[in-house]
């Protein structure tokens, strides 16, 4: 929330070289939802530069919690308990307070709690997929899940998910928006996947690949997976190109 | 050698996959009881300034067929034209209007609809103004970075002939894929990922 210093320049532009481009075939359904013309570019303006930003009062206790968040009373969800944290940090590596970031994942079967959903693999009646939470001062944040199973999805006749977090982002600016997903280090489904692979360089991959933390751990409850999130940052106002006396 | 310039890169998009509802509104897929209701549903209350409007609309394929498993999320000045954002400095905005509002398309029509007030005048940079819009974000499958638009007014004829983003198109056909269609007390706003009547996308 408090932005110590406040900032209102344009954000960086983004490299779209580096995110996945819109139409990525191996990935079937990008076939035709992917825009075909070019994007109009322009300057942010205050449109652009403003966003929504939201105050700790709209988190439940256990809304960082997946474990327990859906759970019956005294129960928990079953799975391999890990926690995940990390730092929420603009491309100036300047902290990011007041982050929202939403989660949602399958259960540790591979099972989405989703109507749409099919997979045989059975839901887990203590789990429900979803948190949130909201970066501190610093831009940190953490919350503590399953680890998700792999599931299979109808692209390729035999193609499979790696365990993944789906990530939702808020920075400070409306087009600061980001959604993307998190892998787990070691992985090896992550190199075979056509929605990884949307992503043309090994490096952004890797960006996405969350490390085993074994110095966050909880001995004997949960081990800790860190994943950082870099959201765009933003110029200086040094100078504004405002017509005189207006 | 020069000085180095020490940026990071963003963390790249990924698609939100066809189970976004399940994070971003977890009440409108069936989890009830985590959150007490999907955030971004009410964007304004009884005491909200300005004219109420409903926009709706939907969102096609390059098929002609509705993706009744897409979010789009909105965010808009009030209307006074100020911004519900700790970077709006020219003033306090409504505190009864939030400026943000999320949406899944229906399940099953694929419509979606905001219930919200008719957006103020907004300074471009150069001093001259804006025409009431409404900025729009739009991911689902198949979307692997989240698409960026404006929601324009069919009724700010004039405004809209002067707004300083709708004047640079080069090809002006296409400026009505950005400018809502007043239906009774409703604005439609369709959008169109990908054909002949392809919506404008920014990159911004």
């Amino acid at each position: 929330m408090s932005n110590k210093k406040l900032e209102t320049g344009a954000f960086f532009q983004r490299d779209r070289q580096w995110h996945p481009p819109a139409y990525t075939p191996d990935y079937k359904t990008s076939v035709v939802r992917s825009p075909q013309r070019a994007l109009l570019s322009f300057d942010n303006t205050l449109s652009e530069i403003t966003g929504p930003v939201f105050g700790h009062s709209i988190l439940g206790e256990l809304d960082n919690d997946l474990i327990h968040n859906f759970a019956k009373p005294g129960q928990s969800a079953i799975g391999q308990r890990i926690i995940v944290h990390g730092r929420v940090i603009d491309e100036r590596g300047k902290g990011v307070a007041g982050a929202l970031l939403e989660f949602w994942q399958a259960n540790a079967g591979g099972r989405y709690r989703h109507k749409r959903e099919g997979y045989v693999a059975a839901l887990d009646p203590n789990f429900g997929g979803c948190g949130r939470t909201i970066t501190d001062e610093e831009g940190y944040y953490r919350f503590r899940t399953v680890k998700p199973g792999a599931y299979p999805w109808p692209n390729g006749v035999n193609d499979w998910r790696p365990a993944h977090i789906h990530f939702s982002v808020f920075g400070h600016g409306f087009v600061q928006r980001l959604i993307t997903q998190m892998y787990f280090e070691g992985d090896p489904m992550i190199w075979n996947c056509p929605i990884v692979r949307s992503i043309p360089d090994k490096a952004a991959i890797e960006q996405l690949v969350a490390a085993l933390d074994m110095n966050n751990t909880i001995p004997m409850d949960a081990r800790a997976y860190k994943f950082d999130i870099v959201l765009r940052g933003r110029r200086s106002t040094l100078f504004e190109n405002r017509v005189e006396g207006n | 050698m020069v000085q180095k310039l020490e940026f990071l890169k963003e963390t790249p998009s990924q698609t939100a996959g066809p189970y976004v509802h399940i994070g971003c509104t977890p009440n409108f897929c069936g989890i009830a009881g985590v959150y007490e209701a999907d955030l971004g549903v009410a964007m304004v209350n009884e005491k909200t300034l300005g004219e109420r409007i409903t926009i709706r609309g939907r969102v096609f394929d390059g098929t002609g067929t509705p993706l009744r498993d897409a979010l789009l999320e909105i965010w808009q000045a009030d209307s006074n034209g100020l911004y519900n954002s700790p970077s709006e400095l020219r003033g306090a905005a409504d505190p009864n209007f939030t400026g943000w509002g999320r949406c899944p398309t229906n399940m099953e029509t694929g419509e979606f609809v905001f219930e919200t007030v008719k957006p103020g005048l907004v300074p471009f940079n150069d001093g001259r103004s804006m025409a009431p819009h409404v900025s729009v974000w739009i991911v689902a499958r198949g979307i692997n970075i989240g698409l960026q638009t404006r929601i324009y007014f069919d009724d700010e004829e004039a405004a809209n002939a002067q707004d300083p983003i709708l004047m640079r198109i080069e090809h002006k056909n296409r400026v009505p894929t950005l400018v809502a269609k007043r239906e009774g007390s409703a604005f439609v706003f369709d959008i169109h990922l990908q054909g002949d009547n392809e919506t404008i996308f920014f990159d911004v």
